[in-house]
């Protein structure tokens, strides 16, 4: 059973995926959804055990041996990742079932929760694949779905949003088919090891420069690395709440895990950032992502916008840390990953309580929400000082480890913005807080029945992310503990 | 050159061309259209890298010793599969934004959406 924990990790989900939706009450739907992410959590876990006393984990689907046969490859790096969907899942889950009633018409639900479990399948597929094509497939699996998903938001923007997204994201997809494409016609083969030997024998073939052209646009489409952003804002803003929760904290930071895979698994980084100059194209963009971004959010009036601008700023962290080429730099990225998915998928849980009770995303709509709900507003505090960066908060662990790695390369520009972005950051956690607690409360006779507090289903998980923001801001032997071996694998 | 390249540049000319559509169209359909054009000019391109000089079809028979390589007929099935997918997809997407907005014009729904922002 053990043995086959790679492939259940990927088929458990799928396989539930349709008896999702064949289940008529929604409650059902929600409760085998929810079943499914705690055992992928689970799994997820017990591979993080295997790989790390029995080492890399190679399962051969269907017996047949790679690189003929598909691999399913499970390494420091992809156990990280696994954990971090697979806990995102089950914390989403369990704080989903009333939102998405109120959001989700309830004959709807079951499919809404398929498509969630495919969403889910594509992104673990990705990880735990050892095969290009194969994430190519994944990709599109959790692509697929996630447009599903969006388009299922109750503002008719939500259908727009849906369609952007679906353009950008099949160009992007199908440039990493051709660039997969391209590095078969040289090497003839897909699987990722057996590329990575491959490789040096074909470096300078022009061949080989369209591939890595094609997979850095395609892979940067989906991190929503700047300019490619233009998808995002409208995506998570529109979106049902619980699902840009779902969404903010995975599909990005798979896409980066992709983006992993490629430059420093398929290609090493001695190909990629000596030969290719990765780097050079990596910390200019991801410069400009943190400044521009971080601005823009500081002038939106709706909140879930003003977070999802925040995220393209700090995907533009992560990729300035891969960006550095080194190895401090990749553990930073790696650490920041974790810790960002934590901190933004916390927000926007604590978005959805708020839209749970007010309907309103405006900032506005806040006014006085501190004394009304005191508990989602402190919760708020707590991980906006945590995206700040503040002391004792994952947040400031991953600043400090990526200020770290840039210093050290005696990258002052860098540097400056990495502190310059936090600046900004102040001011659009400010704005919350502002208006949260420091605004009366909108006319009173209007919010009759006075706003309660949220309901404890989605309390209890949101709080869970709180202790986790400052739990990873004191002990950090599992963030930068398992980023550290992850990233030994590929820089010897 | 350019005989001897002839699919490659077919591939370059339809991929562009998808591109363009994509990129320039306001019309929600036609953009689909134009993401197909570029789809189908990857599969072209996989198609004909997996062409052996000399080669049949990979069916094993008495008389051929030299096949073409199946591998990428298979991974373009499954890409023509996603294809299709990403279409249907899409146009039950327009067809929920035209009963939404009441058209299909990028421009126009964007026109909608910004006054409905200042209403």
């Amino acid at each position: 059973m053990l043995d086959h924990l790679p492939a259940l990790q990927v088929i458990v989900p799928l396989i539930s995926a349709p008896v999702c939706m064949l289940v008529t009450r929604a409650v059902w739907a929600w409760r085998i959804a929810t079943a499914v992410s705690i055992a992928a959590f689970a799994m997820a876990v017990l591979l993080a055990r295997e790989v790390s006393s029995k080492g890399v984990l190679s399962y051969h689907l269907g017996g047949w041996v790679p690189p003929l046969g598909i691999e399913y490859r499970i390494d420091h790096l992809s156990a990280y990742i696994l954990i971090i969907v697979a806990a995102t899942a089950s914390i989403t889950m369990i704080a989903a079932h009333k939102s998405i009633g109120q959001e989700v018409a309830d004959r709807k639900s079951g499919l809404f929760y398929s498509a969630y479990l495919l969403c889910l399948t594509g992104l673990l597929g990705i990880v735990a694949t050892g095969d290009a094509f194969n994430i190519f497939v994944f990709l599109e699996i959790s692509s697929l779905s996630s447009y599903a998903l969006i388009a299922m938001g109750r503002d008719r923007r939500a259908l727009t949003a849906s369609y952007q997204y679906l353009i950008m994201g099949t160009i992007g997809a199908t440039f990493i088919l051709i660039g997969v494409g391209l590095l078969y016609m040289l090497t003839g083969t897909l699987n990722i090891m057996d590329l990575q030997q491959r490789i040096p024998a074909v470096i300078g073939s022009r061949t080989l420069h369209a591939a890595f052209a094609f997979l850095t646009a395609g892979v940067s489409l989906k991190i929503a690395l700047f300019p490619l952003h233009l998808w995002l804002p409208n995506a998570y803003a529109y979106a049902p709440s619980m699902m840009t929760v779902f969404l903010s904290a995975t599909a990005t930071k798979v896409s980066l895990y992709v983006l992993f895979r490629f430059f420093f698994g398929l290609f090493s980084p001695e190909v990629s950032f000596e030969y290719f100059y990765l780097g050079k194209i990596l910390l200019p963009l991801s410069i400009v992502a943190i400044l521009t971004a971080s601005f823009i959010a500081i002038f939106q009036d709706n909140i879930k916008r003003m977070l999802a601008y925040s995220s393209v700023a700090q995907i533009g962290y992560m990729t300035l840390g891969i960006g550095l080429g080194t190895q401090a730099g990749s553990i930073a990225s790696l650490v920041y990953l974790l810790n960002h998915a934590l901190i933004k998928g916390g927000l926007f849980l604590a978005i959805a309580c708020v839209v749970f009770r007010i309907q309103s995303v405006q900032l506005e709509d806040f006014n006085g929400l501190g004394r009304r709900m005191p508990w989602t507003m402190s919760a708020i505090l707590l991980l906006g000082l945590g995206l700040i960066g503040v002391p004792l908060t994952a947040g400031f662990i991953s600043k400090w480890y990526i200020l770290s790695a840039a210093i050290e390369q005696d990258r002052w520009l860098s540097a400056i913005v990495i502190l310059g972005g936090s600046l900004l950051a102040i001011l659009y956690v400010w704005k919350i807080v502002e208006h949260a607690y420091f605004r009366p409360s909108p006319n009173p006779a209007r919010d009759i029945p006075a706003t309660r507090e949220a309901p404890l289903t989605m309390l209890v998980p949101l709080w869970l992310l709180v202790a986790g923001n400052f739990y990873l801001g004191l002990d950090t032997s599992f963030s930068a503990g398992f980023a550290d071996t992850a990233m030994r694998a590929f820089f010897p | 050159m350019i005989a001897g390249h002839f699919n490659y540049w077919v591939v370059i000319v339809l991929m562009m061309m998808g591109f363009y559509i994509v990129v320039s169209d306001s019309n929600l359909i036609k953009k689909i259209i134009g993401l197909n054009v570029f789809q189908t000019s990857v599969f072209v391109l996989f198609i004909s890298m997996s062409k052996v000089k000399g080669g049949t079809a990979p069916i094993l028979t008495e008389e051929a010793s030299l096949y073409s390589n199946p591998l990428p007929h298979v991974l373009i099935l499954t890409a023509i599969v996603v294809g299709v997918s990403t279409s249907a997809l899409g146009l039950a997407l327009i067809s929920r934004i035209h009963r939404a907005y009441g058209t299909v014009d990028e421009t126009l729904i964007h026109e909608q959406d910004e006054t409905q922002d200042e209403a």
